[in-house]
């Protein structure tokens, strides 16, 4: 079992330009039924195998995929947003990172009573080893198993990965949520899947600065969880009013600061790593495979 | 990206939202020109750079004559203004804003900003302008008070009266203050604004509303739509280093440790730049090469890194997913060859392509402390740039040669 996606998610990838093709070529080399693909304007032709279609809705109805994943330039990844939720998709997932904030604003809003879950903007995407990948991390580091993965940050999703596969612990499925101020999926939200999927027997969850998402989602924990969950906080380090990388990733106002968060995320009794090395480490304190 | 007071109340002034009069002036002739042509005077001399603080620190004084102008913009121009926001280096100003002075009776604060929590726009205002909004939240947050903003509705008239009523206007100045709030949301909307705080907005003796001061943040991915904006940065207000990163699409923070750090995604580069402190060093940079970096960025970013002089050891941490640590590797031997590497380097390579990266490195002839894992690399760093005899011998587990 997993959360988002299997083996039997069908997925079309919008915006096949050399970015977008190859992400989806190595998906399909992975497994993932990666069903076709949308550009505006070249409708009816085929890239590679997979078949193209002017709109999302047509891709729809022609493949009966029920997710999309998006590589759309930032200045037109908002409208490719809404269209992937106007078609009814179940899940879509942003890759494009360098959306403008108030963009996101007005997707959020358009969202508000459907029934799509977006993941991201800027983020690596979800994996569900060994059946199905949406996005752009390396396949091969990952092995099926029972750890739940949450992160705003992809590399050092693959890290935390890595770390666990080395420990023979595999992973039910890893979300990459993203590095933006406003995006689709909360961590709370995922810990809320995890906690209800039978096939996750523990979590770790990896935080940044900036914003308070992850006191939130210790606050559930605490109150609602019943698995292990082990946690790891980047940005000890980061001066204030500095953006780090991230858009996302600001202390402002003296909020946001790693060791508030630390802090909050160990009163909530969640296994916090101090150092990056250690975020496997972390887990296996709080979970016995 | 932010600009300055007086591009912000530009701006502002095109929007609808009342400013004093001023004009900016770069020498002490010119400025009391600008006086005679603002007014009458009295007029107030401010100090023009990306800081808060300036009054405290001697950057906006009072002058009742022209010739005070000048003789008040002359000591002010090339000084170096510190405050609780520039650091202990603090900041030359080259421009100065001459303004028309204005009979204060009330100081109000108003800002707006995205809200993470709700995804929206919010406005908060407060009656205690002039201050520091984190301190009054943290003292009184009850003289705080804020609306979200339906994107696609916008600020309604009706939230604009409630601010208003809450800041205890009343009369011609409840409509006045509804004026302003909604330009300031019309603004912020026009301009992709992350953040918009007037403080103080103030009320004047003769019942009018005026924007004191202005300061401005743009969401810099959105300035590709806002060229005019764009052309507003000011380069002598930023980090040198962060500038040229910015050139090269790397991005780059200074940092006052002394390694220097070389890694791909945000995320692992702060866990980078801890787990170096964590080891008992500290980081000179954050710095993330992204996730397309060719040998060229990698050449530029090690060139950054080598610019501050602080910097006694450089770390790379690499996790390749799409980035193949080959391309990592020959980027780093090439950016090696040419900015002639003369302290300690440890890379730690992990992913794609990884014993292929390896190779490359082990046989380049170059002096490379190879490390597995993080920990191992920020301790042998760390170890490396504490002077410690015999480290890259002793530790190395490819040959070592010296560059």
């Amino acid at each position: 079992m997993s959360i988002l996606i299997d083996s039997n998610t069908k997925v079309i990838t919008q915006g096949l330009g050399a970015t977008g093709l190859f992400h989806a070529q190595g998906a399909r080399e992975y497994g993932t039924r990666m069903v076709g693909g949308v550009t505006p304007g070249k409708g009816g032709s085929a890239i590679d195998g997979f078949p193209v279609f002017d709109t999302v809705q047509e891709a729809v109805e022609q493949t009966g995929a029920t997710a999309s994943v998006i590589y759309v330039p930032p200045p037109f990844a908002a409208d490719s947003i809404m269209e992937a939720v106007d078609a009814g998709l179940e899940l879509v997932i942003c890759i494009t990172e360098g959306i403008p904030v108030l963009d996101m604003v007005k997707v959020k809003q358009f969202m508000r009573g459907k029934n799509t879950r977006l993941i991201g903007p800027n983020c690596p995407g979800v994996i569900t080893p060994g059946e199905c990948k949406i996005g752009i991390m390396p396949g091969y580091i990952h092995k099926p198993g029972k750890v739940g993965v949450v992160s705003r940050s992809g590399t050092l999703t693959y890290e935390a990965v890595w770390q666990l596969t080395s420990l023979g612990l595999g992973q039910s499925t890893c979300v990459g949520i993203g590095g933006d101020p406003v995006n689709g999926t909360s961590h709370l939200d995922c810990l809320r899947m995890f906690e209800e999927d039978p096939g996750t027997e523990a979590v770790i969850m990896i935080g940044e600065i900036g914003g308070n998402a992850e006191e939130e989602a210790a606050r559930f924990v605490k109150e609602h969880m019943k698995k292990p969950v082990a946690a790891y906080i980047a940005g000890v380090t980061a001066p204030p009013g500095k953006r780090m990388g991230h858009a996302g990733a600001i202390i402002s106002g003296g909020k946001g600061t790693a060791a508030e968060k630390v802090a909050v995320l160990e009163e909530c009794g969640i296994s916090v790593a101090s150092s990056p090395a250690d975020m496997a480490q972390a887990l296996m304190q709080v979970y016995r495979p | 990206m932010n600009i300055h007071e007086y591009q912000a109340k530009a701006i502002l002034r095109k929007f609808g939202v009342p400013v004093p009069d001023g004009h900016v002036c770069y020498n002490g002739a010119s400025a009391r020109e600008w006086a005679k042509r603002l007014g009458d005077g009295p007029w107030v001399v401010k100090a023009q750079i990306h800081a808060g603080g300036r009054g405290k620190g001697g950057g906006v004084k009072l002058a009742r004559t022209s010739d005070e102008v000048r003789s008040t913009a002359r000591d002010m121009l090339g000084m170096t203004l510190r405050t609780h926001q520039t650091g202990p280096e603090g900041k030359v100003v080259h421009r100065v804003l001459i303004e028309n002075g204005c009979n204060i009776a009330r100081e109000l604060y108003v800002s707006l900003l995205v809200d993470r929590a709700t995804s929206k726009v919010t406005v908060m205002a407060s009656t205690e302008g002039g201050m520091d909004i984190e301190e009054v939240a943290a003292i009184s947050p009850e003289k705080i008070f804020t609306e979200a903003v339906d994107p696609l509705v916008g600020l309604t008239p009706f939230q604009c009266r409630k601010l208003a009523f809450s800041l205890g206007l009343n009369g011609k100045l409840t409509n006045k203050a509804a004026k302003v709030l909604s330009n300031l949301y019309t603004t912020f909307i026009a301009c992709d604004c992350s953040l918009l705080e007037i403080n103080p907005l103030v009320v004047t003796a003769e019942g009018d509303l005026l924007a004191l001061d202005a300061k401005f943040g743009f969401d810099d991915n959105a300035l590709f739509r806002h060229l005019q904006i764009a052309d507003m940065r000011d380069f002598d207000e930023e980090d040198p280093n962060e500038v040229e990163a910015s050139q090269h699409d790397l991005s780059y923070v200074s940092l006052s440790g002394n390694i220097g750090c070389l890694v791909n995604g945000a995320g692992l580069a702060m866990a980078t730049m801890d787990i170096i402190k964590f080891s008992g060093g500290a980081p000179a940079n954050f710095l993330d090469v992204g996730g397309g970096a060719t040998t060229e960025r990698v050449t530029e970013a090690f060139k950054l890194i080598l610019s501050d002089k602080n910097v006694k050891g450089i770390l790379v941490n690499i996790f390749g997913g799409i980035m193949k640590c080959d391309v990592i590797a020959t980027g780093v031997i090439e950016a090696a060859k040419q900015v002639s590497l003369n302290v300690p380097l440890v890379v730690r390579l992990e992913g794609t392509n990884v014993e292929l990266g390896k190779k490359l490195l082990a046989e380049s002839g170059l002096n490379i402390i190879a490390a597995d894992g993080m920990a191992d690399a920020a301790k042998k760093i760390v170890r490396a740039v504490s002077g410690e005899k015999g480290h890259a011998s002793c530790t190395c587990s490819q040959p070592a040669a010296t560059a």
